[in-house]
């Protein structure tokens, strides 16, 4: 039985880790240069979380993992992130914007992920493990500018043009049943909440985000992804294919 | 061994991705402390992911090797904020074209302030995007010289 601190800071830091893997396909492709740079900011923060909160789950664990090992040399069962970050670009998409990404799904999934690591990484700063509180209070400051970033995209397209507001709403109808996941993971005493305490107050932002955008929220579903145990979607092998095949082509290899 | 001279040494070590301001200007540069062999240097990251974190260990590794042995410590807690940024990295950043923090890191980044372009001191300047070239930056342009410049974001 895994320790439950170092499986508590594991599902954060590989959904982080996965997040920016997803967010780092954009280079190149976004829609305009200054969202291309972006994107690939935003990218570089999560994965610098990542690093951090990877390097402490290694510490945690105890077996002498360090970051790149357990980034890159775990099987897809052991990766804890939420379904919701490691689904493609375009995932059920009716508008594919071309080569598999999906500007308005991105932009909707940026939000609503920075809105929810800014409230986790608030209660964090306050975590008995100093070195949790630490990463915690360093990576809210970058959090905020993604939240407030992808937000303003958010009411921007929502409240744009018939198109722009037609595929805003159908990337939401798409992910909402995954944001679910978002408030399911157990909390560790002292260590970090339950997912679930952030739900109230994530509910409540986001009520008034998508309202702002003239989105409608969709019915309430009872999916419940289970990621955060392990349990992926089918795009979760094919995303670490790419991401682990450095490592896998040749073991052990370092920059 | 003189720290002193070792300070003042770690005081030219530029910023690899700004070199306009040193690491000390910046306000990265925690510590440094004479150990049994050499020198110690505690350092602040500035962004989570930021790439210039490794080569900058290696630059303040290779200027202050005259030291003896150099130990290169990264401190996330407190984590770094731009108001550590001395008033010469300030006004060496305006210098350079690049427009220093216009309010504490925290402050509410809901404010978008109202910057003079450091070119020509105009006033009527405009964001064009949150982020930029790095992950301290916005992209900003002047509508009146209508040259694009940079702005070092409040953290």
């Amino acid at each position: 039985m895994a320790d439950p601190k170092f499986v508590y800071v594991l599902r954060l830091a590989d959904t982080c880790l996965t997040h920016s893997q997803r967010l780092s396909e954009w280079a190149g492709h976004a829609p305009v240069l200054e969202e291309d740079l972006a994107l690939s900011n935003i990218a570089l923060d999560l994965l610098g979380q990542a690093r951090a909160l990877l390097t402490h789950a290694g510490q945690l664990e105890g077996a002498g993992r360090d970051e790149d090992q357990l980034a890159f040399l775990r099987e897809e069962r052991d990766y804890r992130n939420v379904v919701l970050v490691e689904l493609p670009n375009a995932a059920g998409s009716p508008s594919d914007g071309g080569g598999g990404r999906d500007f308005a799904l991105t932009t909707l999934r940026n939000a609503a992920v920075a809105s929810w690591l800014e409230l986790l990484y608030e209660r964090l700063q306050a975590s008995t493990d100093t070195e949790l509180a630490g990463i915690a209070a360093k990576s809210l400051k970058e959090v905020r500018y993604h939240r407030q970033h992808s937000s303003d995209w958010v009411v921007r397209l929502g409240d744009g043009t018939p198109t722009s507001q037609a595929r805003m709403q159908a990337a939401l109808n798409v992910l909402w049943p995954y944001f679910n996941e978002l408030f399911a993971a157990d909390g560790v005493d002292g260590v970090g909440p339950a997912w679930r305490e952030l739900e109230p107050e994530w509910r409540a932002r986001w009520a008034a985000l998508t309202q702002e955008a003239t989105l409608t929220l969709p019915r309430d579903s009872a999916m419940q992804p289970r990621g955060i145990d392990g349990i992926h979607s089918e795009h979760m092998g094919h995303m670490l294919g790419t991401m682990q095949h450095l490592q896998r082509t040749y073991p052990a290899g370092v920059w | 061994m003189n720290l002193d001279s070792a300070r003042a040494k770690l005081a030219t070590v530029p910023d690899p991705e700004i070199p306009a301001v040193s690491l000390v200007e910046l306000g990265i540069v925690r510590e440094l402390r004479e150990t049994a062999s050499g020198v110690e240097v505690v350092l602040t990251p500035t962004y989570s992911g930021c790439p210039a974190t490794e080569l900058i260990a290696d630059d303040v590794r290779a200027a202050l090797a005259e030291f003896g042995d150099v130990t290169v410590t990264m401190q996330r807690a407190p984590a770094w904020s731009t108001d550590w940024i001395t008033p010469e990295g300030r006004e060496k950043l305006q210098q350079y074209g690049i427009v220093p923090p216009q309010c504490s890191g925290e402050q509410a980044i809901r404010i978008v302030p109202r910057l003079r372009c450091p070119r020509c001191d105009s006033s009527s300047t405009q964001q064009l995007s949150r982020f930029g070239s790095t992950a301290c930056k916005s992209t900003w342009r002047c509508i009146e010289c209508l040259e694009p410049f940079e702005y070092f974001k409040p953290i």
